[in-house]
């Protein structure tokens, strides 16, 4: 009887790896979801988004921010990877009222790039991850807001 | 034309790539801030997912908050494509509004 449900389980497990995989070899998303964009803070959202995998700080990816952004509600972001086979890329700013910015799947016909414009409420780092090989890998930069010029 | 599309799309060929670059005309409100007359907030109105397509293959999938800016604007680089290849790129935000435009690359 053990054996037997020890079996039935293994068979679970492959098959709902084999499905995942199956999803994630997709370029769609899925469903846009309200739980992903909800105002928490920037740790809550990562541990929604990544679990318990682990980010890997990596110098591959390179950000091309302004240092000092003079408008923070418009903020321009390139990124630019030389990761192979990334799929995912997704962006978050640490101290907004939702940290979750957008994320963006990537077709193998797609080069790594990817420009953009968002919103900062402050002086914080922007968070980038990338999903490459069922490996998330993340870097930031620190830019600074200076709202109307009369932040320091 | 009755009425003119939200969206704008740009390309240009490179040796090694063809840059497609779009600007859509949108509030992306957070529903945060207020209006300035009657001083009651704004309610949320934001794009929430945008689809990238290259000769009817999906490209690229987006998913977006109101953490874009408003009239938000992207930039893709294709690997290889020809002239006269279609690009299509379509929203959809919260509200139920979407838009589409299809763009031949020069």
């Amino acid at each position: 009887m053990f054996t037997k449900r020890r079996h039935f389980l293994r068979q679970i497990i492959t098959l709902s790896s084999y499905t995942t995989g199956l999803i994630f070899s997709k370029v769609s998303l899925g469903n846009w979801l309200a739980s992903d964009f909800s105002k928490q803070a920037i740790d809550a959202t990562l541990k929604q988004q990544f679990g318990d995998q682990i980010l890997l700080t990596t110098p591959k990816i390179k950000l091309k921010l302004p240092r000092v952004a003079e408008n923070g509600s418009v903020v321009p972001i390139t990124i630019t990877s030389s990761i192979d086979n990334i799929d995912t890329v997704y962006i978050f700013a640490e101290k907004n009222p939702v940290p979750f910015i957008a994320k963006f799947s990537i077709a193998p016909e797609l080069e790594t790039f990817i420009g953009a414009r968002f919103k900062m409420k402050e002086t914080c780092d922007v968070i980038v991850v990338v999903h490459a090989d069922g490996q998330y890998y993340q870097t930031r930069q620190r830019v600074k807001v200076t709202l109307g010029g009369c932040g320091g | 034309m009755a009425k003119r599309s939200s969206i704008k799309i740009r390309s240009k060929r490179f040796a090694d790539h063809t840059l497609v670059r779009t600007l859509i005309a949108h509030p992306m409100e957070t529903g945060l801030n207020k209006d300035k007359d009657t001083g009651e907030l704004i309610p949320e109105h934001y794009i929430q997912s945008l689809t990238f397509s290259h000769n009817g293959k999906l490209m690229s999938e987006c998913h977006l908050g109101f953490g874009i800016s408003k009239n938000p604007f992207f930039s893709f680089k294709l690997k290889s494509a020809q002239a006269g290849d279609t690009v299509v790129i379509s929203w959809q935000d919260n509200l139920g509004y979407s838009d589409t435009l299809e763009h031949h690359i020069q």
